[in-house]
Formats: C-alpha cells, sequence, structure tokens
C-alpha cells in the first residue's frame, strides 16, 4: 500500500510528494503521541488488568501542571535562570510529570486497589469515574481560556527534504524514543523484572517475594506519568494551536484503538499500534477531503482510528500482538 | 394460612412476577403513589406536582426504559456496553424521520405515533443485530473499546447527515406526543396540551407524566418477562460462565444477538420517546456521556435486578436538582444565619468572587467549581463510593435493611 501511494505521488509531481511528506512526518509525531499514551495504558493494563479510561483526564491535567508550572509559577526556571529557556521548560515539564505521576499513584492506592478481584464492568466503571472527577477538576482549574504551554518552540517549523516539520514534533518523536529505550532499560531492572514476573502470574510472583501492591502502584505511576508526557506533547503546536484545554482529555480516546489494534498486553503492539493509528488519522486528514469526499462529512478523520481497529479486529480478535486468550473449562 | 415468604411450594409461583402477597401489596401501593402524585394531594410531597418536578420525573422515566434495555444486555446477559447512546440515537432520528415534519433542509414523513415509536424501536433492534455479529467475537474489555468505538461512529454519522439529524449544533424538532390515526388534523388523543380527563384538569405535563409511566410499566414486565423465559435463563447462563453455557447447549452467539438486539431496541424506543419529550435534540447528545449514564444508573442501582434499574435512573437523573436545590439552600444559609452551621456552610459555597468554597453560585469565574461542575464531580465520586462500598447498589442497600428488619430483633 505504502508503494502504491509512493507511486501515486511521484504522479502527481513535486505538490503530491510534498503532500505525501507532509502527511507522513504529521502523521509519526502524532502517532508518537497516541505511541506514548498506549504504552502507559498497556503498561497499567499488563500489571494490574485494568484499562484506564481515566488515561486522558490525567494527560490533560499533566499539561495544565506544566502549563501552570511554566507560565505562571516559573518553576522550577526562576531558581535555575542561568540555563537556556528551552531546559528551564524541560525542567518544568519533567517536574509536571512527576506531579501527575504522584496522583496516578494516590488514585490506585484509593480507588483501584478496592477494586481488585471485582468484575470487569465494575472496573471499568471506576475508572470512567475517576476520569469523570479529574477531568472536572481539570476543567476548573484550567478555567475558562485555555491555558498555553510557554513551550520555546512554538509555532517554529523546519524543512526537512519535502517535508515541513515543527520542531515540538521532532521533540516529540525524541521524547517517545526515550521513553521507550527507558522502559526497555527499567524492564530489565529490579522492579522491571518484578513487574512483569507480576504481569505473567501474580500468584506466584507473590510467592517469590514480590510485593504485588507495590508493583501496582508502580505501574499507576509511570502510566499516569507517560499520560502527562502525551498531554503535554498533545497541547503543543501542530496538535493544539491554544495549549491545554477542556478538549484535550478527550484526545485520548483515540488512543484506545491503538492498543486494540496492538493488543492490550503488548509493549510492542502499543507502540505499533500508535504509529498505524497516527499514521491512518493523518492520510485521511490529507487525503480523503475535498470535494471527491464530502459524502465523508466532518471530522472523518477522528473516528479512522476506530474504523481501522474494527478491521484488525474481524482479522485477529485479541489485537496484532496480543496473547490469544485462552478458554479453559 | 400464609406460609413463609420465600417458601415456594410450587415452580410457577417461585417463578410469579411478585411472589408473595407482601411484594404485590407494595407494587399496589408504589403505583397508585406515582398514579395520585401528579395532583398534588400526597402531604409532604405536594412539591412533586410542580412542572418541573414532573418534567424531572418523565426524564427519570424516560432514561428507565433504556437502563432496563441495557439491564437485559449487561445485568442478564454479562456483556460490558458503552454504546447505549448509539442506539438511543438510532432510535431517535428513526422517529424523526419517521414522524417529523418536513423541515428546511431535514426529511420528515408526518407519520403517526403508532408508527414512529414501534419503528424507533425495530430499527434500532436492527442495526443492534447487524453489530452483534462483531461484538460477539470480542469478549470483555475488547467489546467495551468497541462499544465506545460505536458511540464516536454514531456522533460522526449523526453529524454528516444533516438531512436527518439537522447537523451540528442545530438539530431538529421532534415529533411530538400526539395521537392520531391517520395524517387527521385533530390528534385522538394529545399530550401536549392542558385540558381535562374525566372532569379532571390535567397539565400537558401531567399528561405527559402519565403517558411516560404507562411506557415504563410496559417495559418493566417485558424486563421482569424476558428473565422468566428459556432466552432470559440462557443470557444468565451465558453471563455466570459462558463456557459453561455452551457444554450445557446453550447458543452462545445467538443469544448474545438476541441480548444486543433486544437492548438496543429499549435504547431505540428511548430515543424516540426522549426527541418526543424534548422537542429538539442535538446530535451531539448522544454522546460518550449518555452511555455512560445509562451504566451508571445500573451499577448505582444494583447491576443485574429491575428495581435497581428503575432506583439507579431516579437517582441519578434527581441527584442534580436535589444538589442545586442544596446548594441553594446552602448559600442562603451562609449568608443569613450565623452560628456553626453557617460557618461551615459558608466554607462548602462560595457567593462572591473572594469568596473560597467548593461550589459557587455565580456563574463565571468566582473560585471554586459551578453547579454543574459540582454535579459531574460529585457524580464521579458517589460512582467510586458505590463500586467500592456498595457494589450490589442502591437495590443491595434496600436488600440489608429488608433483611435487617425481617429477622428483627435478632441479629440473623
Amino acid at each position: 500500500m505504502m508503494l502504491d501511494v509512493l507511486v501515486f505521488a511521484q504522479a502527481g509531481g513535486q505538490e503530491a510528494v510534498d503532500k505525501f511528506a507532509n502527511a507522513t512526518s504529521s502523521g509519526i509525531a502524532l502517532g508518537a503521541i497516541y505511541a506514548l499514551l498506549a504504552l502507559g495504558l498497556v503498561l497499567i493494563y499488563k500489571a494490574t488488568q485494568v484499562l484506564n479510561f481515566a488515561h486522558g483526564a490525567l494527560a490533560a491535567l499533566g499539561a495544565f501542571f506544566a502549563a501552570y508550572l511554566a507560565t505562571v509559577l516559573n518553576f522550577p526556571g526562576r531558581y535555575v535562570t542561568f540555563l537556556p529557556t528551552t531546559v528551564q521548560w524541560i525542567l518544568s515539564a519533567l517536574v509536571a510529570v512527576l506531579i501527575t505521576a504522584v496522583v496516578g499513584l494516590v488514585l490506585e492506592r484509593l480507588a483501584i486497589r478496592p477494586m481488585i478481584g471485582e468484575p470487569l464492568f465494575s472496573v471499568v466503571m471506576i475508572t470512567i469515574a475517576l476520569d469523570i472527577v479529574i477531568r472536572t477538576v481539570t476543567d476548573d482549574l484550567i478555567g475558562t481560556n485555555p491555558r498555553p504551554l510557554g513551550d520555546p518552540w512554538g509555532a517554529d517549523v523546519i524543512n526537512i527534504g519535502p517535508a515541513v516539520i515543527a520542531k515540538s514534533e521532532i521533540a516529540t518523536v525524541v521524547v517517545t524514543i526515550i521513553a521507550l529505550v527507558g522502559l526497555a532499560l527499567f524492564f530489565r531492572s529490579r522492579y522491571g523484572v518484578a513487574m512483569r514476573a507480576t504481569a505473567f502470574d501474580q500468584e506466584a510472583a507473590m510467592a517469590q517475594g514480590i510485593s504485588a501492591g507495590r508493583i501496582f502502584a508502580l505501574a499507576w505511576a509511570i502510566g499516569a506519568g507517560l499520560a502527562a508526557t502525551a498531554g503535554i506533547f498533545s497541547s503543543l503546536f501542530p496538535r493544539s494551536s491554544i495549549g491545554v484545554s477542556n478538549t484535550t482529555a478527550f484526545f485520548a480516546f483515540r488512543a484506545l484503538p491503538a492498543i486494540v489494534i496492538g493488543g492490550l498486553d503488548s509493549i510492542t503492539g502499543a507502540v505499533v499500534g500508535g504509529f498505524i493509528v497516527g499514521l491512518a488519522e493523518s492520510y485521511a486528514g490529507a487525503y480523503l477531503t475535498g470535494a471527491t469526499f464530502s459524502f465523508l462529512g466532518l471530522g472523518f478523520a477522528g473516528v479512522m482510528p476506530y474504523l481501522v481497529m474494527l478491521v484488525v479486529l474481524l482479522v485477529r480478535p485479541y489485537g496484532l500482538f496480543g496473547t490469544e486468550e485462552i478458554r479453559r473449562v | 394460612m400464609r406460609t413463609r415468604p420465600r417458601l415456594y411450594v410450587s415452580y410457577s409461583s417461585e417463578m410469579a412476577l411478585l411472589p408473595t402477597w407482601t411484594q404485590k401489596i407494595a407494587a399496589l401501593v408504589f403505583l397508585g403513589f406515582l398514579v395520585i402524585l401528579p395532583f398534588g394531594v400526597i402531604p409532604g410531597l405536594g412539591f412533586l406536582a410542580d412542572n418541573d418536578w414532573l418534567k424531572l420525573l418523565s426524564r427519570v422515566a424516560i432514561f428507565a426504559i433504556g437502563a432496563l434495555g441495557l439491564h437485559i444486555l449487561s445485568g442478564l446477559a454479562g456483556q460490558v456496553s458503552l454504546g447505549q447512546a448509539f442506539f438511543v440515537g438510532i432510535g431517535a432520528y428513526t422517529a424523526a424521520v419517521l414522524g417529523g415534519e418536513v423541515g428546511k433542509s431535514t426529511w420528515g414523513l408526518g407519520l403517526p405515533m403508532w408508527i414512529w415509536l414501534p419503528a424507533a424501536g425495530i430499527v434500532a433492534a436492527l442495526v443492534g443485530a447487524l453489530i452483534a455479529p462483531t461484538a460477539v467475537r470480542v469478549r470483555g474489555i475488547y467489546l467495551a473499546i468497541v462499544t465506545l468505538g460505536l458511540v464516536f461512529f454514531g456522533e460522526w454519522i449523526f453529524r454528516s447527515t444533516p438531512f436527518i439529524t439537522g447537523g451540528a449544533q442545530a438539530g431538529r424538532k421532534f415529533p411530538s406526543f400526539q395521537f392520531r390515526f391517520w395524517k387527521e388534523e385533530v390528534p385522538f388523543l394529545d399530550f401536549t396540551t392542558d385540558g381535562s380527563w374525566f372532569g379532571i384538569d390535567v397539565t400537558s405535563e401531567a399528561k405527559t407524566y402519565f403517558l411516560l409511566l404507562v411506557f415504563v410499566v410496559i417495559a418493566v414486565i417485558i424486563a421482569k418477562n424476558i428473565q422468566r423465559t428459556r432466552t432470559g435463563r440462557a443470557f444468565m447462563a451465558i453471563r455466570d460462565r459462558d463456557i459453561a453455557a455452551e457444554v450445557m447447549g446453550v447458543a452462545e452467539a445467538k443469544h448474545k444477538l438476541i441480548a444486543f438486539a433486544l437492548s438496543s431496541g429499549f435504547a431505540g424506543l428511548t430515543g424516540a420517546i426522549l426527541g418526543a419529550f424534548v422537542g429538539r435534540l442535538v446530535p451531539e447528545g448522544f454522546s460518550l456521556f449518555m452511555s455512560i449514564q445509562f451504566v451508571a444508573i445500573l451499577l448505582i442501582g444494583g447491576i443485574g435486578t429491575v428495581s435497581g434499574a428503575l432506583l439507579g435512573s431516579a437517582f441519578v437523573i434527581l441527584l442534580p436538582r436535589i444538589v442545586q436545590d442544596f446548594t441553594g439552600f446552602l448559600a442562603s444559609v451562609a449568608e443569613s444565619g450565623s452560628g456553626f452551621f453557617s460557618w461551615f456552610a459558608g466554607i462548602f459555597v462560595s457567593t462572591g468572587l473572594d469568596d473560597p468554597g467548593i461550589v459557587s453560585t455565580l456563574p463565571g469565574t468566582s473560585p471554586g467549581l459551578n453547579i454543574g461542575q459540582f454535579n459531574l464531580f460529585l457524580y464521579g465520586l458517589l460512582l467510586i463510593g458505590f463500586l467500592i462500598f456498595e457494589p450490589l447498589g442502591l437495590y443491595g442497600i434496600w436488600i440489608r435493611v429488608r433483611n435487617y428488619w425481617k429477622s428483627w430483633p435478632f441479629t440473623y
């Protein structure tokens, strides 16, 4: 399919090449954000068997913290004025991610831990209820007007070959790669191995002296941190020109198809799914518009992830990389 | 001689809709209460006869029908669904096209109510049956996400078909509660104007309330009866252990499809009734939040029981109003009174720009959440609270209270 599009692009001349390159690059950047969200979701799901519907709310909360720290409090920038502004902003964002991670920790302790062993419907619903609560509070914190994040990149773009790429998009991809490498290293560490063991067989892990509760808390903290990272980048220039607003939280609902496509319990699947969804949405936005496709109506790019998900599910009901559920009598 | 409660001497008495005399009498008394309620003759509860309260109670009835549908799918068949809003939308727009008037840019056939109301249910049920084969392939959390996708899909479809839905943020007019045999000028029964029934003056709100009460009673009887049939038992077998059910010869896919179709049909009826009740709906209304509301109704009321669905709808729909009244009351206490209670109320509400508090009575930028936000906040907290502390919901609380008094003065 890629080849077809390339051939088609060449036939259309330089303009078509530019269009394709731009759609691809923004699709990759979008996919990186989805991959970050999906990583957090999959991590939490693997460790605790809970699908976190409050992920979007956590992302928006993280983005709000970043906006507040960077633009209102100037923390920790005001103590390290000798550093370049970019580094100051990155420090603010890091602090925001850490605070959100702590919020995730608290949520797990208060709301998720008592639900262990409850039926699936209740667990799904409790994260939805958390989403409502966090989103309401976040909306109130943000206020009536969207808050810009005060990032150093703004609307700057650079040209790489035929593609025009926003600097923040490059930052997104870089951060996603860092997060991926970090997670890969984490899974080789003491706690990472413990988490993998818990995900594989909780009882056996506990018999080895692993504290399942601590692993759950850790998974929620990392997941919330990843959500905040994704939230921050989804509030930057090409995604949102106005910063974090009361619609930021809904962005995460498009990452749900990503994890289903990849398979709910597969880290690789989350990343692959994220990029598939990002590219699909970007191509749909670039090519399925105009008079020819007016029958598709408004916002078709937004439902494209779900369409891809349905197709994948019809072929593979457990996603591309997910482990098939074995049903025993 | 009357027997002990819960001692059934025949299968038919155990399967009866209302097995004991107490239940029969209680149901009759409750129904009688609901019937005389709009006349404002019940001491202490006369305010319920106000038009805005009658409207709220009518809304409870509407949501109860949809919740009963979800009760069949989730409570009986055990299938997690976040897609109820999609089917509500399908039903609403079927009713709008069949029963609505032709608008400037919207379709409408102007058919009578006895066509558009059943059609809304049937079309939604057919759509449900069409989607079921996909939904049957996936299980558990995957199903939740697929049905969630359905809602987003529906929102997009409703936005993209302005000739049916009136387009985003504009919406369209829906048919009203007027019973005609065909397209005659004067309706045979008109629920939209004040009038008198058997010599008693009835407002249009009370008329609508009575109509919806009839609908809910029918829906409750259907839902209760489904539970008692072979199909209903098959649903429950699938819910409890799908593989065991299959081994016993329950056709899993077939029954899941039936459950989906039934549940969607109820949702479709809800949509048609909601459209007629509100008069004008925008396509954005059929959102994830509406789906969540149906699930919340079931979980707060107590999943798996018909009474739970009814209790839950009353709780979830009346909650915002109660919170609003209560906050208003606290604000008046905080402003006028003195002493500890007033001080406490003052902490809770914020009445001015520089008065800190959790809820603000002023719209805009005053500190604290506004009433709408506070309602949502409380709604979420209540859901969490119910799920953690009372997983059986309001019905579970009732069972505990009942069991306490049943054996009183002994503890068990």
